[in-house]
C-alpha cells in the first residue's frame, strides 16, 4: 500500500461567530454578516486545501476536553445539534459527520506505543463539540470528507506548559505514523485562536463590527511575533516560545492543538501562508496554512 | 423559629461516577447511599425550588440562568462517556430565573436567560438533580459560574438570589455543586483503589470539612483562596462565596458531613448546613467584602497544627507498599498535623527475611555483617516510606539512631549517614542498645514534614 501523507496543516480557529456571520443553513441563528476578514481568509484556505483532494480532515479541538488521556471518535457517523454553551444565541448547528474510524483507531494505537493514554469514544449519544464543528464547517461546509476528531487533554498542562507541550509533540508524532500506515492523504486542523484574552460583554448586535478590535496591544504584538515566525518557517523557534506565549496572552494554544500539528508536520522549516488575521470579541485569530512540499511532511 | 428564605443548604459533588458507576468503587457507592439520605431530607421539605450553582457550568460573559421550562436531552460526559448516557427532563422555575437575572443585572453584570432546545446543561447539575430530585417534585433554578469573577462579585451574586426569592415569594433549598480538592488522577486507575491524589489535598479537605461540620460557612468562605492554592480546589472554590453570600455571610448553621470520598483522585464530599437563624435579604448597600482582619487569622489557624483539632478517625496511617513488612502491629508511618512519624526502620527488604550484608551460619547465628550495606538499606527503606507518604529525605527533621555495637560500627555508619543525609541538616541522636528485634545492626527512628 502506498504510504499515507499529510498534504497540509491549517491553523483553523473556531469562533462560532464565523459560522454565525456566514448564515449556513445548518445554523439556526441568522446574522447580517460580520468578521469578513477571517471568513474570507477561510475561503482562500479552503480552496487551497480542497484542491489537494484530501481523504480525511483531522481536527484537534480545545472544546472536547478530556482529563484522562487523548480520545478519538470511534463510531462511523454522528448526527445531532451542537449548541455553544457560551454563545447559544450565535451557534445552534445541526451536524451530520462521517468518521474515519480506521484512522482513529490507528492514531490510538500509535499514541499508546508512544506511552500516551489513548481512548476511542464509542458512545453513540456523544455530542460533538462546537470547536470541532466550527473548524470543520469552515474548512469543508459540504461535509463530504470523512473526519477524525481528537480531544484536548489538558491534564499534562497541570504540571507546566512545557510538560503539556512535550506530550502534544508525541501525539503529533503518533498521528503522523498513523497517517503513514493508513495510506491516506490527510489535512490537519489545529482548532485554536492565538491570543485569547477577550471582552466580557458583547454589543446588542453581535455582528456590529464597530466594536471589534484586539483586547490589548500587548496581545497584538505577541500575535504578530508568532505569525512572523510562521511566515518565515521558523517553527522550532515558535515551539520554543509557545509556553511563554501562553502565559503572556492567555493563548488558546495551551490546548495543545498547534504543537500537535507542528509536530506531525515535522516542525516546518518552510514558510506558512497567512490567509488572514482578525479579532473576535478581542481574541486574536489567524487562518494559516502549511502546504507540505512535494513528498509532503512525511 | 420564623421561616427564612432558605430552608437548607448542601455542598455536593457532581461527579458522574456516583450516578452511573457506583458499583465500581466502595467510595462511589458510599456517596450514592449518602445522596439518598439527602434526597429524603429534601423530599420532606416544603421548599418551593432547588437552586443550583454548579462549578461545571462555566460562563465568561457575565451570568447565565436556565430559562427553558422543561429542558430535555440525552447527555454524555465528554470524558466519562464509558459510564453511559444521562437522559433527563427537568422542570425549571422560569419565573424565578427571570427575577434572579434581573437582580444580577441590577448589579451591573451581563445576564442571559437561556431558553434554547439542546442547550447543554452541565454534567454536575444533571448528576445532582437526578440524585436529589429524581422525580422532579421540586422546580429547579440553575445559575452559571463565571470563571473570571472574584470574591466580592460572586458574593453579591449570591446575595441577589435572596432578593429574587423574596420578590418571587418563594423558599429554596440551595445546592452548591463543587468538589473540594480537584486534582484528578490523569491516567486510568482501578476504581477500587481510588484515593485522594495527594495527602496534602486530603488534609486540607478534612480541615474544610471540620469547619463545615461546625456550621462555619463564612469562615470557609474566608479561607477559600488559601484552600484553593493549597489543594487545587474546584474552580478556586468560588462557589462557596456564592453560597455564603446567599446565606448571609454568617456561621449561624448547624452542619453535617454526610460523606467524604475520593472520586478519581478528587475530594468529593456531601455536606448539609441548616440555618440556626432565618436567612433574609441583607440591605443592598451593606459591605460585601467583610474579610479584612479575619482571613489572616483563619488561615493561620488552619495551617498551624497547634490550633487544628484533628479528628484522628479521619487521619490516614500511611502503609508503604515497598518497605519491609512491620514485625508487629504498627504502621510504617503516622501523620499528625504537620508532622510525619515513622516507626523504627531497619535494613530488611520487603518480601524477605534476609538482611543485606548479613551472613548466617548453619545454626541461624550471625557470622558476619556489613554495617555499611545495612545503613544504606535502612536509608533506602526510609526513603520509600517517606515518598509514599508524600514526603522525602530532605524533609527529615529529626533522626534517632540505634546501633547494636557502637564501638565497631559508628565510624562506618557515620560515613554513610554523612554521604546520604548529611546535607539535609536534620537533628540526630545516636545511641547503642543491647539488642534490636531481629539480628540487625542499625535502626532509624525518623520524624519528618509530610
Amino acid at each position: 500500500m502506498k504510504k499515507g501523507k499529510i498534504v497540509a496543516g491549517v491553523l483553523a480557529p473556531h469562533p462560532p461567530h464565523l459560522v454565525y456571520g456566514e448564515n449556513p443553513e445548518q445554523n439556526e441563528p441568522k446574522s447580517d454578516g460580520g468578521w469578513e476578514a477571517l471568513r474570507w481568509a477561510y475561503e482562500r484556505c479552503r480552496r487551497s486545501v480542497l484542491s489537494e483532494a484530501p481523504d480525511v480532515l483531522l481536527v484537534h479541538s480545545p472544546h472536547w476536553q478530556t482529563i484522562v488521556g487523548h480520545h478519538v471518535l470511534g463510531l462511523e457517523r454522528f448526527q445531532g445539534l451542537s449548541v455553544d454553551p457560551i454563545f447559544p444565541h450565535l451557534f445552534r448547528y445541526h451536524y451530520d459527520l462521517r468518521v474515519d474510524v480506521e484512522l482513529s483507531q490507528m492514531i490510538a494505537e500509535e499514541g499508546a506505543h508512544q506511552g500516551l493514554t489513548m481512548k476511542v469514544m464509542k458512545n453513540p449519544n456523544f455530542r460533538i463539540d462546537y470547536g470541532s464543528i466550527t473548524s470543520l464547517h469552515l474548512m469543508n461546509p459540504a461535509w463530504n470528507i470523512p473526519v477524525v476528531c481528537i480531544s484536548s487533554n489538558n491534564s499534562p498542562y497541570y504540571f507546566s506548559n512545557e510538560v503539556g507541550q512535550e506530550q502534544m509533540i508525541r501525539l503529533g508524532q503518533a498521528t503522523k505514523r498513523a497517517i503513514e500506515r493508513s495510506g491516506k492523504r490527510c489535512v490537519l486542523l489545529a482548532s485554536n485562536s492565538l491570543s485569547h484574552r477577550h471582552f466580557t460583554s458583547e454589543p446588542d448586535l453581535p455582528e456590529d463590527m464597530s466594536h471589534e478590535h484586539i483586547y490589548h496591544h500587548g496581545q497584538y504584538l505577541w500575535d504578530m511575533k508568532v505569525l512572523e515566525l510562521m511566515r518565515e518557517g521558523r517553527c522550532q523557534e515558535l515551539l520554543d516560545i509557545l509556553p511563554e506565549f501562553i502565559d503572556m496572552s492567555a493563548a488558546e494554544v495551551k490546548a495543545g492543538s498547534l504543537a500537535w500539528m507542528l509536530s506531525a508536520l515535522d516542525v516546518p522549516t518552510y514558510p506558512a501562508e497567512i490567509h488572514g488575521y482578525g479579532t473576535v470579541i478581542g481574541t486574536g485569530n489567524a487562518v494559516v496554512e502549511w502546504k507540505t512540499q512535494p513528498g509532503g511532511a512525511l | 423559629m420564623k421561616k427564612g428564605l432558605v430552608e437548607s443548604i448542601y455542598l455536593v459533588s457532581g461527579m458522574p461516577h456516583i450516578l452511573l458507576a457506583s458499583e465500581k468503587s466502595k467510595g462511589w457507592d458510599s456517596l450514592k447511599s449518602s445522596y439518598a439520605q439527602i434526597e429524603e431530607e429534601i423530599a420532606r421539605s416544603d421548599a418551593d425550588l432547588i437552586l443550583y450553582f454548579s462549578t461545571q457550568w462555566m460562563s465568561v460573559l457575565g451570568y447565565m440562568f436556565q430559562g427553558d421550562p422543561a429542558p430535555e436531552w440525552e447527555h454524555v460526559d465528554p470524558n466519562w462517556y464509558d459510564f453511559g448516557s444521562m437522559k433527563y427532563q427537568f422542570r425549571v422555575d422560569c419565573d424565578f430565573a427571570t427575577k434572579y437575572a434581573q437582580e444580577v443585572h441590577r448589579l451591573g453584570h451581563n445576564t442571559k436567560v437561556v431558553n434554547y432546545k439542546g442547550f447543554p446543561i452541565d454534567t454536575g447539575t444533571i448528576v445532582v438533580q437526578k440524585l436529589l430530585n429524581p422525580r422532579n417534585e421540586k422546580l429547579a433554578g440553575m445559575v452559571s459560574c463565571n470563571i473570571y469573577a472574584e470574591k466580592v462579585e460572586v458574593t453579591s451574586v449570591g446575595r441577589a438570589a435572596l432578593r429574587a426569592l423574596e420578590t418571587s415569594g418563594k423558599r429554596a433549598i440551595v445546592v452548591l455543586v463543587s468538589n473540594l480538592s480537584n486534582r484528578f488522577e490523569i491516567t486510568e486507575i482501578d476504581p477500587r483503589l481510588d484515593k485522594i491524589s495527594s495527602l496534602k489535598d486530603d488534609e486540607w479537605n478534612r480541615k474544610i470539612l471540620e469547619l463545615l461540620a461546625e456550621g462555619r460557612l463564612e469562615d470557609v468562605s474566608q479561607t477559600a483562596r488559601e484552600f484553593s492554592r493549597q489543594a487545587n480546589a474546584d474552580m478556586g472554590f468560588r462557589g462557596i462565596w456564592w453560597l455564603s453570600g446567599l446565606c448571609g455571610q454568617t456561621n449561624s448553621f448547624s452542619g453535617r458531613v454526610f460523606d467524604y470520598q475520593p472520586v478519581w483522585g478528587t475530594g468529593a464530599a456531601l455536606v448539609g448546613l441548616y440555618p440556626t437563624h432565618p436567612i433574609l435579604p441583607l440591605p443592598e448597600d451593606e459591605d460585601v467584602d467583610s474579610e479584612e482582619g479575619s482571613q489572616a487569622a483563619l488561615v493561620s489557624e488552619m495551617v498551624d497544627s497547634r490550633h487544628v483539632q484533628v479528628n484522628e478517625s479521619l487521619m490516614m496511617d500511611p502503609h508503604s507498599s515497598k518497605a519491609p513488612e512491620p514485625v508487629g502491629a504498627y504502621p510504617h508511618a503516622r501523620r499528625y498535623g504537620n508532622l510525619l512519624f515513622l516507626s523504627g526502620v531497619g535494613p530488611r527488604k520487603r518480601g524477605t527475611k534476609e538482611i543485606p550484608g548479613v551472613q548466617m551460619d548453619e545454626f541461624g547465628n550471625v557470622r558476619e555483617y556489613d554495617v555499611v550495606a545495612q545503613t544504606h538499606s535502612v536509608i533506602d527503606n526510609v526513603k520509600v516510606i517517606l515518598e509514599e507518604a508524600g514526603s522525602s529525605l530532605d524533609k527529615i527533621l529529626d533522626v534517632q539512631i540505634f546501633l547494636a555495637d557502637m564501638k565497631r560500627d559508628f565510624p562506618l555508619f557515620n560515613r554513610v549517614y554523612g554521604e546520604r543525609l548529611g546535607s539535609y541538616g536534620a537533628t540526630r541522636t545516636t545511641v547503642e542498645v543491647g539488642a534490636l528485634p531481629t539480628p540487625i545492626a542499625v535502626e532509624f527512628k525518623v520524624i519528618a514534614q509530610p
